[in-house]
């Protein structure tokens, strides 16, 4: 491999991932603030072929996007009112909508199937993209590449940085202080899981009108979970979300490569890679076994590499918020 | 009885109903009268003895899976997993059906055991990556899930590829003994009815009549407490795990050896999937679970026939019991409706 191809597989693992990245994002506000909308391979299927099919009747992807957000702060929304108005289990609600969302993917994009359709245009970033290197990887691709880079900074500016932010991770981490400091907790948690929803939507259209161009059925399924463990591993932030995030398109990437170097060796061994990565990051940030082997690193640098290496969830993930003893009425 | 006593003995209904127009509204939609389609589905569902024997036979392995969950469930855990479950358990049912040959009733003995030793241990890997890993449920299961169909798929292009190669994605039929006896031309056998009674009794005892029974309800109400009161969490729950892994497993088995006669790419065909919303919608009561497994499996079974009337994509089925689960779970208890007026929902005192 020379340095071309290189940076070709690098720019692909930027452009795969940058619709995991949006998913990400949005599915770490929602977490933050304390609510898990599992529902999430079930969105990203129903918006990526609402997304399509809207872009292909108004011939414009603009529509496409909205609908598909529409779809994503729809789903979100049953999640909430499910969760914190009528205190019904969060998993529960968000695995069906996980199956009804690919129900009526199949059933509404019935006519739709493996059709060309507009998608988003190439836009290379003037003068950026001609930084050798950095600028065919980072700079030349298309809109919603920069929107996902972008996005993952502002959140994690909101969240970490801004008073906003604050008041959303109290909601998701201690209800009762944010309570007692004036913070509705219900209505802020209606709102970021309702915005987060709508970015996930976002996420499945930039599948069917970016990536994998277009409409068949289950195009993107899968790919859900992997957002959601991909959360996980990100240890709730967005910025370590991406990371992971492109972490999950160079395992594709590689396998791919390694694939066409190796014609010999099974397919199989390719495609579980994905699945073999999700269950050793997974163990890597949460069980106790990192822990034990951090030992070997010596004394000064452990308590740095325990937290690079271990994640904490947000402490009232899931759990209901009732304000005092009277109820929310 | 006064009227809101009426509303609440009603209520239950409100769901179904209205997940039935949904269903209708899906069907107009698509230029199809809501009243063609679901005698349609009727139709494909009962319409003669063998559709009822065919929904009857897909029944069986859905409803061990669904008996399989209440155990999960029971101790709190999401065995998503369970799809995975019944993969393991078809292959191995296939492993001992395509390379082994034993006397007449133990080739049909070991195929099952087997199936159900591999479903408990697959169920055994997600259980260890919890209790000893910490990685949730979902995860791992979901994970093990897509694992086992990139082996089903591996064993058919591969090692087990029919001699005569061919683009048909499945092994060869297996010898005719290793097929459970099957009843007149159908694809339903008694043997695996009498399996599932004897789970679905298991199970009710287990969770009813037994200690530990108790300890898991204790142990999926509250497991801080149960910790505390010394029930040791780690053994039950992968004990209720693997006990579920190896009915699901035993239930890809019978889809193998006799709602198919070989191993297909995709063997479970979702109802692994299927079973967690079974469950759901029975409030995680095992009496239930085989009734509403029937019905889901007569919907499904009929929608695939509205599908050959209709040309309308077979996933309907798939909504309609989608969005009856949902509504149930969101609205089905009418003393949970807090945004109703309280005088509608509490409980009448006027008798």
């Amino acid at each position: 491999m020379n340095e071309t191809e290189l940076v070709k597989v690098l720019s692909s693992i930027v452009l795969q991932a940058s619709p995991l990245m949006i998913a990400v994002c949005g599915e770490t506000i929602s977490e933050r603030v304390g609510v898990v909308n599992l529902s999430l391979d079930g969105t990203m299927l129903l918006a990526a072929m609402t997304g399509f099919v809207s872009a292909y009747l108004s011939d414009s992807v603009f529509v496409g996007f909205a609908a598909a957000a529409v779809v994503g702060a729809l789903f979100a929304t049953i999640v909430a009112f499910g969760s914190i108005k009528l205190r019904k289990d969060q998993f529960a609600i968000g695995f069906v909508l996980t199956l009804l969302g690919d129900k009526l993917s199949a059933y509404l994009g019935q006519n739709f199937t493996r059709i060309p359709g507009p998608h988003v245009a190439h836009w290379g970033i003037p003068l950026l993209k001609n930084i050798p290197v950095l600028g065919p990887i980072f700079f030349d691709h298309d809109p919603l590449v920069y929107f996902a880079f972008i996005l993952v900074l502002t959140t994690w500016w909101w969240l970490f940085q801004s008073q906003a932010g604050l008041r959303l991770r109290s909601a998701g981490e201690r209800p009762e202080a944010g309570f007692a400091r004036g913070v509705n907790i219900n209505r802020l948690r209606y709102l970021y899981t309702i915005i987060g929803g709508s970015l996930v939507g976002i996420a499945g259209a930039a599948y069917s009108l970016d990536i994998k161009l277009g409409w068949a059925e289950g195009s993107t399924r899968g790919l859900g979970w992997i957002a959601l463990a991909i959360v996980i591993f990100g240890g709730w932030s967005p910025i370590r979300g991406a990371i992971g995030a492109m972490l999950f398109g160079a395992s594709k990437a590689l396998a791919a490569v390694l694939q066409r170097r190796y014609p010999e060796v099974s397919l199989v061994a390719f495609n579980t890679l994905p699945w073999l990565l999700m269950l050793a990051v997974l163990l890597l940030v949460s069980s106790d076994i990192t822990d034990r082997l951090l030992i070997i690193v010596p004394i000064r640098f452990r308590q740095q590499f325990r937290q690079a290496l271990r994640v904490r969830p947000p402490a009232a993930l899931g759990q209901p918020f009732t304000a005092g003893e009277s109820g929310e009425d | 009885m006064t009227w809101r006593n009426l509303l609440r003995t009603v209520w239950p209904t409100v769901p179904i109903v209205s997940a039935l127009i949904i269903t209708g509204l899906f069907l107009s939609a698509f230029g199809v009268s809501p009243g063609e389609g679901f005698s349609a589905m009727l139709r494909g569902a009962f319409g003669d003895v063998n559709k009822v024997l065919n929904v009857t036979a897909f029944w069986v392995p859905l409803a061990l899976a669904s008996t399989g969950l209440v155990l999960a469930f029971t101790a709190g855990l999401w065995n998503i997993g369970i799809e995975g479950q019944i993969i393991l358990g078809a292959i191995s049912a296939s492993w001992i059906a395509l390379k082994f040959d034993f006397p007449e009733p133990w080739q049909i003995i070991f195929q099952l055991l087997a199936a159900m030793i591999a479903g408990a241990l697959w169920a055994g890997i997600t259980g260890v990556l919890k209790t000893r890993g910490k990685v949730h449920e979902i995860f791992g299961g979901l994970a093990l899930n897509n694992l086992a169909i990139i082996l089903t798929n591996y064993l058919i292009s591969g090692p087990w590829q029919p001699p005569e190669g061919g683009t048909f994605r499945g092994t060869e039929p297996f010898q005719d003994k290793a097929i459970l006896p099957l009843f007149a031309d159908s694809r339903l056998s008694i043997l695996s009815i009498a399996l599932l009674v004897i789970a679905v009794i298991s199970v009710y005892l287990l969770l009813r009549g037994t200690s530990w029974g108790l300890k898991l309800k204790a142990l999926g109400k509250n497991p801080r407490s149960a910790f505390l009161l010394g029930v040791s969490s780690e053994r039950e729950l992968l004990l209720a795990l693997m006990l579920c892994g190896a009915l699901a497993g035993l239930g890809g088995a019978i889809r193998v050896t006799s709602w198919f006669d070989s191993l297909r790419q995709s063997i479970s065909g979702g109802i692994g999937y299927l079973s967690l919303l079974v469950v759901m919608l029975s409030n995680f009561r095992v009496a239930l679970t085989p009734f509403i497994a029937y019905f889901f499996s007569a919907v499904l079974n009929g929608s695939i026939t509205l599908q050959l009337r209709t040309q309308l994509h077979s996933s309907l089925g798939g909504i309609l019991t989608g969005v009856m689960v949902l509504l149930v779970l969101l609205l089905g208890d009418i003393k949970t409706l807090n945004f109703l007026p309280k005088r509608m929902t509490k409980e009448s005192t006027d008798e």
